[in-house]
């Protein structure tokens, strides 16, 4: 081992006299040879089925990502998609003239027109409202007005007529003139000219409008009074019939229109229903004639006669999922429901107009690790028979999608995996030994197979097929997608938390997912709801137990508040079975803190702190107390409130208080804070080491055989303030208001190591700390260019052991414990560099031993995630540097940080929605393994320093063999040809 | 336009210049006079337009990449283009804004703009990257980005570089030159410096062959 440190080390001193900064590039045939990326699309909000004309049959859904897609309805594949602006969530989606994908977004103040087959915009029209209110969008189906097929939108307090071929403006009706009238429903009766906008004024007045959807004109506006207010929103029944519940929630209430006078018909539910009926609810799905209520057990169908009576039709459980109504011909009306059994779920149509029986029912079998159905939408296609199929597209607890067709699932989409919170990893089991022969000798033929292809391919002699079968075999290697651990460290499962409190375990060779699992923890239900907050190692096997999985902890949270009750559990990583479910804890956690400290099970100890600082110990065994115990007086935590604009630090408080609730809580003391003057600085972001980061050497040798000390301590934390003024997006603060500051602060003893001033500039910033140094990115008001900057800190008060003479008598402080309570001098360096795009997440590579040099992994606005060496943003480069800095790969100072394209590691491919980047050291020392998260996935492994200590993937070994063999084969010539003129020389 | 510019296929250098001046006579036709900003109720609203060489003039049928594009004011409100390249801004307060443009497979500036309150109307817009002032806001590309290393074709000399190449090459080098070496020698010599190998001991070559038993 050591000798291969060595060995690394030489290589690396010989990579490091290149002055090139290294650049990871790829060749485009390496595309998926050590990188996968998925696409996906969060779970669906809306769906709109486009399966009216022949040809491809598709769904055009909106999702909770805030995505827009085209889904091909018989794989399920993504046919074209588009992330919205996190601020312009998409209130309603339908489809227009059956070519463009209508979007109305930004609480109805942008609506958007998508070209059907690729996605394209066509066009876009901003909608200006008075006040804010709710969306609603209504694109009728055979409307013509001056040969334009008008749109209605709702949005802003306004009624707006657009026209679907190019989005121009029709007209305009403002409601606010009408008082404060919040409009419900817009109908549109079929064959008239008239809209009609049903809506409420201070939730005590029924008003009805009826507009000439030519101009807007308003034709009639009727209103009544009703004292008794309402309760949620207005359901239309039938053309002129409403229900609403009033604000007690237990009078129904039916709304006729008729020749334009208002009728109110008050029915007790009490009535209608038996027992308790205080969270009543009217569901809002449309079906003529019909309406649904949910209340605490139950749904209940409600069918409204002619003479305005109410008739219970049936009754269901509660956890049955009602679709929208379809219309299906004439009059004709159909609907699903969809129940739940023991891993199976139940799917029926029914048609409105005759509810007692079922018009189909199929049973589908479903995997229970996908949980409830939440959503529903439903679609109907004409048999050969000409009667009527039905395809139901369902989206579940786990955010999947799911097409249903003839009691099959024809396709799943893991959607889950859009919204990934927090990442961790975990080693995969180790080798069984006993391989048979036959396997050996198999794979060595493929194995040279596959060489003499690449040597042909490499000589061009390889026909077309040849070249296809060898991107095949490149592509689908057995050996990375292997379930056991490799020599190299690259074969590893990605264990991923996701917002649906789905624990997803993915191979990091192909991307596919090796198991799933609902945590039952952490499902919302109606009482609470739950959601996943962290993700730790809670037990990495080495030594003592390495018959046991590796686990991980699970920490998620029941209800919104931050006091709230924890849910703890704890997971098998290479099963996926919930080994531990701790259960609602009695406290809740802010923070998660994982010790460096382990029990002889090997299980890491973990401190939750509560909202009360109180801080909670997990292992609950006496064995992890008795650990603790011994070494509370050296935890510390710290605690960033960022609206008080205060920093504290906290320690293990050593006299146990009877007050506390378990053996295993401790009381905390306040060892420190620093408050930030909250007029004139505002914390935006705090950053500190990765814990399990590696540094190889304090020292670092700089030109003219000179040594720095770096300052490294895993006690250091960035903050980050600007001025209030300053805290809210570009353009809202001027250059003279904007101040932001850093500072380094340790945090264990609050010491301010190092603070900086940037006037004129302002936020968001986005920070990486590793080593003995800071990078962050923010904007520059003055110059109008975003920037990063380095601050490297150094230990001043090793500086003097340079003297030789010292270090032989003994007269230096190597030996010395570093201790945060030491306060060593320290200088700082410090640089800035402008960098052409906004930044979503910034990254650095970690490896094994920390030997490798460094490079940032940064996330643009463009989705995709930009490798830059750290040489780059060395705060040391200057204009000239001097020949010694040369030597030492000192690069000359520029103003701008290089965006040199073929170093981007997603190559052409985007992470759309990027949230953060993740990176895992490998066992090899020169590789680092990167994971990118947001609305997609991307994984790739890089080598900052080229991979010094393995042959790379395309190394010619056949090319090599052929050498040897020319070699060969020269000596014996050679050696023939010899002899031969000895002999000769002899007669001679 | 009908040339579309494709990355997977390298375009021959020549090509560009031709296209970009084309393309500025192109856009000397066009000048129409693209109001940058406009009032509009509490806010202004930002006008522009993306011209992507290739990127078409006349409605659908653009390339595939361009699908994709995005126009992101301040790093966080998203607007999408137009066929035509057109884009715009809604509800922008005065002040100085950011706009940045993202067509994967292009680097374009980020772009500063001036909204100003005072005389309504009045923008001013600069190139952050190069610094240049334009005129109207239209936006291009500063360069197209490659993503991948471009493979070399295969030849002669790259397999001669190569450590196995070299190898091979200082053999035949030593196989044709060793023996012209020994030729141009005092065949005294040689027959001192082959007694004293003999006298060493020295393993000659030929007794590792096998059956190389040399009877001298």
């Amino acid at each position: 081992m050591a000798m291969a440190i060595k060995l690394s080390l030489i290589l690396l001193f010989f990579t490091s006299l290149l002055l090139i900064p290294t650049t990871l590039s790829l060749f485009q045939d390496q595309v998926g040879l050590m990188d996968w990326h998925q696409r996906y699309i969060g779970k669906v909000k809306h769906a709109v089925f486009h399966t009216q004309k022949a040809g491809r049959k598709r769904v055009v859904v909106s999702t909770e990502e805030n995505v827009i897609a085209s889904l091909d309805l018989r794989r399920g594949e993504i046919f074209w998609r588009h992330v919205l602006g996190a601020d312009d969530v998409i209130d309603k989606i339908d489809i227009a003239l059956g070519k463009y994908v209508i979007t109305l977004s930004s609480e109805g103040s942008i609506l958007r027109a998508w070209n059907l087959p690729d996605g394209q915009m066509v066009w876009e029209s901003f909608l200006s409202g008075s006040k804010s209110s709710k969306a609603l969008l209504t694109v009728p189906v055979n409307l013509k007005v001056d040969l334009d097929s008008p749109i209605f939108v709702y949005g802003g307090g306004c009624l707006h007529a657009i026209s679907s071929i190019d989005g121009e403006y029709l007209w305009k009706k403002d409601f606010a003139t009408e008082g404060s009238v919040d409009i419900h429903q817009l109908i549109l009766p079929g064959g008239s000219d008239v809209i009609h906008a049903v809506g409420v004024t201070d939730s005590s007045q029924f008003d009805t409008y009826e507009i000439d959807v030519k101009n807007g004109g308003l034709l009639k506006h009727t209103s009544a009074s009703f004292p008794g207010g309402i309760y949620g929103e207005i359901l239309p029944v039938s053309g002129d019939r409403f229900v609403v519940l009033d604000a007690s929630r237990s009078v129904l209430v039916l709304i006729t229109i008729n020749n334009g006078q208002i009728h109110l018909q008050q029915t007790h539910l009490s009535d209608l229903i038996h027992g308790s009926s205080e969270n009543t609810v009217i569901l809002p799905s449309k079906l003529s004639g019909i309406f649904s209520l949910k209340t605490d057990s139950s749904i209940i169908f409600i069918k409204v006669t002619d003479e305005g009576k109410f008739n219970v039709m049936e009754k269901v459980d509660k956890t049955v999922v009602v679709s929208d109504a379809l219309a299906l011909s004439e009059g004709e009306q159909a609907f699903a429901l969809v129940q739940h059994g023991d891993s199976k779920i139940e799917l029926s149509v029914r048609l409105v107009h005759d509810m007692s029986s079922n018009h189909l029912k199929e049973t589908v079998k479903m995997d229970h690790e996908r949980g409830f159905v939440h959503k529903i939408f439903i679609n109907n296609y004409v048999r050969t028979d000409r009667s009527h199929g039905f395809r139901a597209l369902i989206v579940m607890e786990d955010h999947s999608l799911l097409l249903l067709q003839q009691g099959e699932i024809v396709w799943t989409r893991d959607d889950g995996l859009a919204s990934v919170i927090d990442v961790t990893t975990s080693e995969l089991p180790v080798e069984k030994i006993g391989v048979s022969v036959a396997k050996v000798e198999h794979s060595l033929f493929e194995w040279l197979k596959g060489h003499m292809l690449k040597l042909k391919g490499a000589l061009m002699l390889a026909t077309p097929d040849e070249v296809a079968a060898l991107q095949k075999i490149r592509l689908q290697s057995s050996q990375k997608n292997k379930m056991t651990r490799d020599h190299n460290g690259f074969r590893r499962l990605l264990i991923l938390l996701t917002r649906a409190g789905k624990l997803y375990a993915l191979h990091t060779g192909d991307g596919r997912v090796v198991w799933s699992t609902l945590l039952q923890s952490l499902r919302t239900t109606s009482q609470q709801q739950c959601a996943g907050l962290k993700l730790r190692q809670w037990q990495v096997p080495h030594h003592h137990a390495l018959d046991n999985n590796p686990s991980v902890l699970v920490v998620g949270r029941c209800g919104l508040s931050l006091t709230s009750p924890s849910a703890l559990s704890v997971v098998d990583a290479y099963t996926g079975k919930e080994l531990q479910n701790l259960g609602s804890a009695h406290h809740s956690a802010v923070q998660v803190i994982s010790l460096p400290f382990r029990d002889s099970t090997e299980q890491q100890l973990h401190l939750l702190i509560d909202a009360d600082k109180r801080a909670h110990l997990y292992p609950t065994t006496p064995e992890a107390a008795h650990i603790f115990q011994r070494e509370s007086e050296n935890v510390y935590w710290y605690s960033v409130e960022s609206e008080a604009g205060i920093l504290r630090g906290y320690g293990v408080k050593k006299t146990h208080s009877s007050d506390t609730p378990s053996e295993y809580s401790y009381e905390s003391r306040n060892l420190w804070s620093i408050v930030f003057p909250s007029e004139s600085e505002k914390i935006i972001a705090t950053v500190t080491r990765k814990p399990n980061e590696v540094v190889h050497t304090q020292a670092k040798v700089i030109a003219d055989e000179d040594v720095m000390y770096k300052y490294i301590s895993k006690n250091m934390l960035f903050v980050a303030t600007v001025s209030p003024k300053a805290s809210g997006p570009i353009g809202s603060a001027t250059p003279d208001e904007s101040v932001l500051v850093v500072y380094l602060v340790d945090t264990i003893t609050g010491r301010i190591l190092h603070r900086m001033t940037h006037l004129g500039s302002q936020g968001p910033v986005h920070a990486v700390l590793s080593e003995n140094w800071v990078v962050y990115h923010y904007f520059n008001l003055r110059a109008h260019r975003y920037e990063i900057s380095v601050i490297e800190i150094y230990d001043q008060s090793r500086a003097e052991n340079k003297d030789v003479l010292k270090l032989i008598i003994g007269k230096h402080n190597l030996t010395t414990p570093i201790s945060s309570y030491s306060r060593p001098e320290v200088t700082t360096k410090s640089q800035s560099y402008f960098f052409t795009h906004s930044v979503k997440a910034i990254s650095v590579t970690s490896t094994a031993k920390g030997i490798t040099s460094k490079h940032l992994l940064i996330g643009t606005i463009g989705d995709q995630v930009l490798a830059l060496d750290k040489r780059f943003v060395d705060p040391r480069r200057s204009l000239n540097p001097t020949q010694a800095e040369k030597e030492e790969g000192l690069l000359p100072l520029t103003d701008a940080l290089p965006i040199i394209p073929q170093s981007y590691v997603t190559h052409a491919f985007k992470v759309e929605g990027l949230r953060g980047i993740e990176t895992i050291p490998a066992k090899l020392e020169s590789t680092s393994l990167v994971f990118a998260y947001g609305v997609d996935l991307f994984y790739t492994r890089i080598a900052p320093s080229r991979t010094y200590d393995s042959l790379t993937e395309d190394f010619n070994y056949a090319l090599l063999l052929l050498t040897i063999v020319a070699l060969v084969v020269a000596i014996f010539v050679t050696w023939v040809l010899s002899e031969r003129k000895d002999l000769q020389d002899k007669w001679r | 336009m009908a040339i579309i510019l494709q990355t997977s296929k390298p375009n021959p250098p020549s090509l560009i210049p031709l296209l970009f001046i084309q393309f500025c006579f192109l856009s000397l036709l066009l000048c129409s006079s693209l109001a940058i900003a406009t009032r509009d109720g509490s806010g202004y609203t930002i006008n522009g337009r993306v011209k992507i060489p290739g990127f078409g003039d006349k409605g659908f049928g653009l390339p595939v990449k361009a699908n994709n594009a995005k126009v992101i004011l301040n790093g966080g409100q998203v607007t999408f283009l137009k066929p035509d390249g057109y884009f715009s801004f809604h509800n922008v307060p005065a002040g100085t804004h950011l706009i940045e443009v993202d067509v994967i497979g292009y680097l374009f500036s980020p772009v500063r703009v001036d909204v100003s309150a005072r005389n309504p109307g009045k923008v001013q817009a600069a190139l952050t990257e190069t610094r240049r002032g334009l005129n109207e806001l239209v936006l291009e590309p500063l360069r197209e980005e490659q993503y991948y290393e471009i493979r070399e074709p295969f030849n002669i000399m790259s397999i001669a570089k190569s450590p196995m190449g070299l190898m091979i090459g200082f053999m035949v080098l030593m196989v044709f030159l060793m023996p012209k070496l020994v030729e141009n020698m005092d065949p005294e010599e040689i027959r001192k410096a082959q007694e004293e190998m003999r006298n060493q001991g020295v393993p000659s070559l030929a007794n590792l062959m096998p059956g190389g038993t040399r009877s001298n």
